[in-house]
């Protein structure tokens, strides 16, 4: 593999990004947001929707262009790489997209198999070696021959995870990977996240909102709010903080500082009130003020 | 005078929204080009493509092209015999296949089978992140993804009008020749005499590969663009019927002017 470069300030993190700011057409998403990933750690990310925590992940893969700031990653700042090294650098990520994003044409097999067949010219049986070792890595040896549409939604995770972590990758990227997963299937992929991040070496952004399981994998928590990092902390401080928002989130309280309630006028006042405050005055983005 | 404002504005933004998306299209088919060789390198990925649009669209095309020769031999056969020239039918039949039916109809159910299916296939792998995940794997989706299915539009589509056409001459033949009784012999020569091949058959040839190339464009196109909800497929694949079908017969009158402009001066 090359040779690993570290940003002289944090020689330890593999991602540093500093005074990120980004915004959908005029909505603002990230205002100022600086973050460091250390080397070998399991860093969960989360906030609540529209916190900018899937965006975060686009800037880093570098699908999307920050308006303003830098993006360090193993010391390449991704927004100005040409597509040649963008390419090479992703060779070295690994994605787990939302629901997995197999390719529905490509057998279980060939799914996991398209990573070598298209960045190696490793010989097909070597190529059928590796990937019967993914899969058995993810415990699916066995539903090889199935087509996605055959899977559930765990298994599809599953697959997915073995596919990106087909060529090794220093860095692996999880878009929501809990979402939509009973109870075991969350804890089988939360221990896989875990078990791959420790036995390869990687380090691992995870993006979710789902506290407990997060909680069970990561070293370290990061909360996202009003477009920058809101708190950083270890799983214990997140299960102990009294911090109202961390504590609403982590609780799942319905109202707090995060409001029930889209902006509005006064119901009383709607109700009753004169024509012309039939619609609430103009929304605000997002709902997670802390 | 507010609403005459308005309405003003209303075209001028619909006008420039229209630009945009060609623009859009133009660039679109650019970055298809730079990497046109991938597909032609990598055989397979065509091959399959060849498949899913051109060999499944045969049945439809065939069938097709046969009704449209059976009526063609009849109506043709009607208005030739008042002048006593029914034994012309073979010309007349070919002709208006080769010049006009035979591009332009395979176009347009071209458009409706494999087209809006090719919509609607890329459209649903941006819904489910399936060319995000290629691309976040170092993969470029339209060199993967969409120029095989591009390449596969402008090489099906002047093999299918030739089926056509030939599909369109055998059903005139059987009409003409075995129901109706025409000579044989003067349907197939008059025929040969009267069919050019640089003239009808390559000038035939050349209409179907620029509607393949729009077709192609239009079906990848709307479909990559298309907005990832299941509204937003579906009203890509109706819109790659339409524009691929009002582009096919604009485009059917600009060759036509240009083919065979000269020759009745």
């Amino acid at each position: 593999m090359s040779v690993v470069k570290s940003s002289p300030s944090h020689p330890a993190s593999l991602i540093e990004i500093k005074d990120v700011h980004f915004a959908y057409d005029e909505r603002p998403i990230l205002r100022g947001l600086s973050l460091s990933v250390r080397k070998g750690e399991v860093l969960a990310v989360m906030g609540g929707s529209g916190s900018g925590k899937t965006t975060l992940l686009g800037l880093i893969g570098g699908r999307i262009l920050p308006n303003k700031g830098k993006i360090l990653v193993d010391g390449q700042n991704v927004p100005k790489l040409d597509r040649a090294a963008l390419y090479a650098l992703r060779t070295r990520f690994g994605m787990l997209f939302q629901f997995g994003a197999l390719f529905t044409d490509l057998s279980v097999f060939d799914n996991v198999a398209f990573p070598y067949r298209e960045q190696t010219n490793l010989p097909e049986s070597v190529i059928r070696d590796l990937v019967l070792l993914k899969l058995q890595a993810v415990g699916l040896r066995g539903a090889a021959g199935l087509m996605p549409s055959q899977l559930s939604g765990g298994m599809a995770r599953r697959v997915a995870l073995a596919r990106a972590v087909a060529l090794d990758p220093m860095l692996m990227l999880y878009d929501e990977p809990f979402t939509g997963l009973d109870p075991i299937s969350t804890g089988i992929v939360g221990r896989l996240i875990r078990r791959l991040n420790d036995a390869f070496g990687l380090t691992s952004l995870v993006v979710t909102h789902d506290l407990d399981a997060s909680l069970k994998i990561a070293d370290r928590v990061v909360v996202l709010a009003e477009g920058k990092v809101y708190r950083d902390l270890t799983p214990d401080d997140v299960r102990t903080t009294s911090d109202a928002f961390v504590r609403q989130f982590a609780d799942g309280l319905p109202d707090g500082p995060v409001p029930f309630h889209y902006p509005a006028p006064p119901l009383v006042e709607q109700l009753l009130g004169q024509p012309g405050t039939g619609q609430a005055s103009a929304g605000r983005d997002g709902g997670d003020t802390p | 005078m507010n609403g005459m404002i308005e309405m003003i504005e209303g075209l001028g933004q619909s006008v420039l929204s229209a630009l945009a998306r060609l623009g859009l299209a133009g660039r679109f088919f650019l970055a298809i080009m730079m990497v046109i060789g991938v597909p032609i390198r990598r055989f397979s990925l065509l091959v399959r493509e060849l498949y899913f649009s051109g060999v499944r669209s045969l049945l439809i095309i065939v069938v097709s092209g046969m009704f449209v020769g059976m009526v063609l031999a009849i109506q043709g056969y009607e208005v030739l015999q008042r002048f006593g020239s029914s034994e012309t039918l073979g010309v007349l039949v070919a002709l208006s296949l080769v010049r006009e039916l035979g591009p332009v109809v395979t176009a347009l159910l071209f458009a409706g089978r494999a087209g809006s299916a090719v919509t609607a296939e890329i459209g649903l792998m941006q819904a489910t992140d399936q060319i995000a995940a290629m691309d976040m794997m170092a993969v470029n989706p339209i060199a993967r993804i969409i120029s095989p299915r591009f390449l596969a539009a402008v090489v099906s589509m002047p093999l299918l009008a030739c089926l056509f056409s030939a599909a369109g001459v055998f059903g005139a033949y059987l009409v003409g020749v075995k129901l109706i009784g025409i000579d044989d012999g003067s349907f197939w020569s008059q025929m040969q005499a009267g069919v050019d091949f640089r003239l009808d058959i390559i000038n035939g040839l050349i209409k179907s590969l620029v509607f393949g190339v729009a077709v192609g464009l239009i079906a990848v196109f709307e479909g990559y663009y298309a907005p990832p909800t299941a509204e937003g497929v579906s009203s890509a694949t109706t819109r790659t019927v339409v524009t691929s079908s009002l582009a096919v017969l604009m485009l059917d009158f600009v060759l036509t002017v240009w083919m065979f402009r000269g020759l009745n001066g």
